[in-house]
C-alpha cells in the first residue's frame, strides 16, 4: 500500500520504536548487569547504566568459569557451541543439497517415495524421536563427542525441501547446455548448481547456524562430560546453582557472549542472506 | 564437418508417437531448415541429434559414425539454445571456454580460440561481463559463440532468434547466414518462423505431425509444395485453397456456379472431370479489367502494407454467383486473400474483379492432400 500521509509516517515510526524498544531492553539490561559487581545486583534496584566491572567479569567467565556450576569456562562451551553449530549447518547443507540434487536430477527407482519419506520426517523433530535417537547414539558410543552433539541433528527436510524448490527452477536447458558442453553429472554440480545456489546456501546457513547453536535439549542428553558442555546448557546451570546465591553479573556477561557468535553471523551473511530468500538470479 | 544421416527416425513417449519416421540426408556444410508449427515434432528431432532425447526407433548417424548410444558430448555437435542457456554466474570468456576447460585444452589454446570467436562475433569488449549485463543479441552471440569455439562437425540451433525482436532478429539471421557460409559447418535449424526457414536453408524439412512433409530447396518447397500443408505453411500470406473440377476440355477449372478458372500455361487434359483443390498464392491472383474477370472478390477487409495491398474476402463467380458448395446451397468458401502491387484502388465492399496468373495453378488431391505432379 503506498500512501503519503504525514502523521501515518510518525505513527508507523513510533510503533516501530516501541517494537524495538521491547527487543533492544532485555538485551541492554543484560549488558548492564554484566558490568556491575555481583552484589550491586542482589541488592533490589537493578542498575541501568553501565558499571566499571566490564573487564574483570569477562576474563572471570572467559577464563575459569563458575566454581558453583562446575567451574567450566565459558570459552570452552563456547567452543563446544560453536563445533556443534558449524557442523550441523554445514552438514545439514551438503547433505540436503546432494539429496535435493538426486532427486530432481536422477531418474531412479522409487525417486518419488525417497521424497516423500525425506519430506514426512518434518514430522519427527528431535523431541519426538528423542529416546530412539538417544539409544541409537549410546549404542554407537557417541554419547559425550562431538559427533553425538551434530550427527543426529543433520538430516534436514526443510533444507532439503528448499534445494528441490530451488533446482526446480533452474531452466533445462542450462542442464541440456551442460550436457553438450561435455560436464558430466558431478561437474555439472559443482561448476554449475553450486555456484547458483550460493544465495540459497547463504540464507540456510544462517538459519540452520542459529538453529544449532540454540540447542538445548539434546545436548543436555548427549553429554555428561563438562567438557562437551555447550553454552545454552551453561547458561542454564549456572541459574540453578544449589547452596548459593546466582552470581547474576557472570550469568549476563555469559548470555552476552553466547549472543555474539548468531549476530555476527546474520551481520556477515546478511546481504546473502535477503538475496537468498527473495531474489533468484537466473 | 560431417553428413548427418537419419533412416526411419521415430519417438514414442509411451503409448504416443511424436516423429513417424524421418529420413534425410544431409550433405557436409549444407544449412537445413526444419521448418513446422508448434507440436510437429522438430525440436524433438533436433534434441534427437544432440543426444538429449533417446531414439525409439531408427538410426541417427554423424559423420559415418552410428551415435543412437552416445552422450551428447561425445557426437561432436554444438547446440544454441532458444533461451540462450548461459552460465549466469560465469564471464562471457567463461561461458564460451566452459566446454573446451571440460575437454582440458591448453590454457592459452583456450585463450586464442575464445578471443578468435569474440572477434568474429564482435564481442571483444565485452568478455569479462556477466551474461546479465549483455542485451539479448549480445546473449544469442555469446551462445553462438560458445558453439563455435569448440570447432563441433555440426551446429545444432533451436529456435535461436525467437527470442528477440523484429529488427534484430533480421540482423541475426544475417550474421548466421553469412557465419554458417565462412565456417562451412554442417547446421541445422529448428524454427516455426517461414522467413529464416526460406533465408537461411540450403534445403528445408517441412514438418507436420512427426513427419516430413517435404524436404527440398526453399525456392522448390515455394513453388512445388508437395501437399496442402506444406503450400498453405510456406508463403505470407498463405496460399488461397477453392474446390474444384477439372473441366472436359482439359483446359480450366470448373468452380461451381459461373465460375471457371482457365489457365493456358497448363495442360489439364490427363484430370479431366477429376474433383481437386486447387491452390493459388495472393500474388498470382491478378486484378483484371471487367471484361477478363474469371472470378470476383466480395472484398471484406483491405491491408495496406506499403509495397502491397493485401485485399481479403469472399470469392464469387464473374456473375457474383457462389462459388463451389455454396452454389449448391452448401458452405461458402472461406476467407482468399489477394496480394495487389503498390497502394492498389480497392476499397471494402467492392467486387474486384480477378484472373489467375498463368501456369501458376497448384492442384492437390482433395482427399490426400497431395500435389497432383502432373500439372
Amino acid at each position: 500500500m503506498v500512501e503519503n500521509r504525514p502523521w501515518m509516517a510518525w505513527i508507523t515510526h513510533l510503533v516501530l520504536l516501541c517494537g524495538v524498544l521491547l527487543v533492544a531492553f532485555p538485551l541492554w539490561v543484560a549488558f548492564v548487569a554484566s558490568t556491575h559487581a555481583g552484589g550491586d545486583l542482589l541488592s533490589g534496584v537493578t542498575p541501568l547504566l553501565p558499571g566499571d566491572r566490564l573487564f574483570e567479569n569477562y576474563r572471570t567467565v572467559l577464563g575459569s568459569g563458575l566454581s558453583a556450576s562446575g567451574g567450566v569456562p565459558v570459552g570452552l562451551m563456547m567452543w563446544n557451541s560453536l563445533v556443534m553449530a558449524l557442523s550441523i549447518a554445514v552438514g545439514k547443507i551438503a547433505i540436503s543439497i546432494i539429496s535435493a540434487y538426486a532427486i530432481v536430477y536422477f531418474r531412479f527407482p522409487f525417486r518419488m517415495l525417497c521424497f516423500w519419506l525425506i519430506f514426512v520426517t518434518l514430522m519427527l523433530p528431535v523431541e519426538v524421536r528423542i529416546l530412539p535417537t538417544f539409544e541409537v547414539v549410546s549404542d554407537l558410543g557417541m554419547l559425550n563427542s562431538y559427533a553425538g552433539l551434530s550427527v543426529p541433528l543433520i538430516a534436514s527436510a526443510t533444507a532439503t525441501f528448499l534445494f528441490r524448490q530451488f533446482f526446480l527452477t533452474v531452466p533445462d536447458e542450462l542442464t541440456e547446455a551442460a550436457r553438450v558442453d561435455g560436464a558430466g553429472p558431478l561437474r555439472f554440480f559443482l561448476d554449475i548448481l553450486l555456484p547458483l545456489s550460493r544465495t540459497n546456501v547463504a540464507a540456510l546457513f544462517v538459519i540452520l547456524f542459529i538453529y544449532g547453536w540454540v540447542q538445548y535439549l539434546w545436548p543436555l542428553l548427549v553429554t555428561t562430560d563438562e567438557s562437551f558442555y555447550t553454552i545454552v546448557m551453561g547458561i542454564q546451570r549456572m541459574v540453578t546453582v544449589a547452596d548459593a546465591e546466582p552470581q547474576w553479573h557472570l550469568v549476563m556477561a555469559t548470555a552476552v557472549l553466547a549472543m555474539l557468535p548468531p549476530v555476527a553471523v546474520v551481520v556477515l551473511m546478511q546481504g546473502l542472506f535477503v538475496k537468498g530468500l527473495v531474489e533468484t538470479e537466473k | 564437418m560431417a553428413e548427418i544421416c537419419m533412416r526411419g527416425v521415430r519417438k514414442r513417449y509411451g503409448d504416443t508417437q511424436v516423429i513417424h519416421g524421418i529420413d534425410v540426408e544431409i550433405a557436409d556444410g549444407e544449412f537445413i531448415v526444419i521448418v513446422g508449427p508448434s507440436g510437429c515434432g522438430k525440436s524433438t528431432l533436433l534434441r534427437m541429434v544432440a543426444g538429449l532425447e533417446t531414439i525409439t526407433e531408427g538410426e541417427i548417424s554423424i559423420g559415418g559414425r552410428v551415435v543412437n548410444q552416445l552422450e551428447p558430448k561425445e557426437r561432436d555437435i554444438a547446440m544454441v539454445f532458444q533461451n540462450y542457456a548461459l552460465y549466469p554466474h560465469m564471464s562471457v570468456f567463461d561461458n564460451m571456454a566452459y566446454g573446451l576447460k571440460i575437454a582440458r585444452t591448453p590454457k592459452d589454446e583456450i585463450r586464442a580460440r575464445v578471443e578468435e570467436a569474440a572477434k568474429l562475433l564482435e564481442l571483444g569488449g565485452l568478455l569479462e561481463r556477466k551474461p546479465r549485463q549483455l542485451s539479448g543479441g549480445q546473449r544469442q552471440r555469446v551462445a553462438m559463440g560458445r558453439a563455435i569455439v569448440r570447432k563441433p562437425a555440426v551446429f545444432l540451433f533451436d529456435e535461436p532468434l525467437s527470442n528477440l525482436d523484429a529488427k534484430l532478429r533480421v540482423q541475426m539471421r544475417l550474421e548466421i547466414k553469412q557465419l554458417q557460409r565462412k565456417l562451412g559447418t554442417t547446421s541445422l535449424y529448428v524454427t516455426h518462423d517461414q522467413i529464416e526457414a526460406m533465408t537461411l536453408a540450403d534445403r528445408l524439412v517441412v514438418m507436420n505431425q512427426g513427419r516430413a512433409e517435404q524436404i527440398d530447396t526453399p525456392m522448390a518447397v515455394y513453388s512445388d509444395p508437395a501437399t496442402t500443408f506444406v503450400a498453405g505453411f510456406i508463403g505470407s500470406p498463405a496460399m488461397n485453397f477453392l474446390a474444384g473440377t477439372v473441366e472436359a476440355d482439359g483446359h480450366g477449372l470448373f468452380l461451381g456456379g459461373d465460375a471457371r478458372i482457365s489457365d493456358k500455361g497448363s495442360d489439364l487434359s490427363g484430370l479431366a472431370g477429376r474433383a481437386v483443390t486447387l491452390g493459388v498464392r495472393p500474388e498470382h491472383l491478378l486484378a483484371v479489367g471487367e471484361s477478363e474477370a474469371e472470378i470476383r472478390l466480395g472484398v471484406e477487409l483491405v491491408e495496406t502494407l506499403g509495397a502491397d495491398t493485401l485485399a481479403h474476402g469472399r470469392p464469387v463467380g464473374a456473375a457474383g454467383t457462389p462459388l463451389g458448395d455454396a452454389a449448391l446451397g452448401g458452405e461458402a468458401p472461406g476467407l482468399i486473400t489477394v496480394r495487389l502491387p503498390g497502394l492498389a484502388p480497392v476499397r471494402e465492399g467492392e467486387r474486384l474483379p480477378l484472373r489467375m496468373a498463368e501456369g501458376e495453378l497448384h492442384l492437390f488431391d482433395p482427399d490426400s492432400g497431395r500435389r497432383i505432379a502432373d500439372v
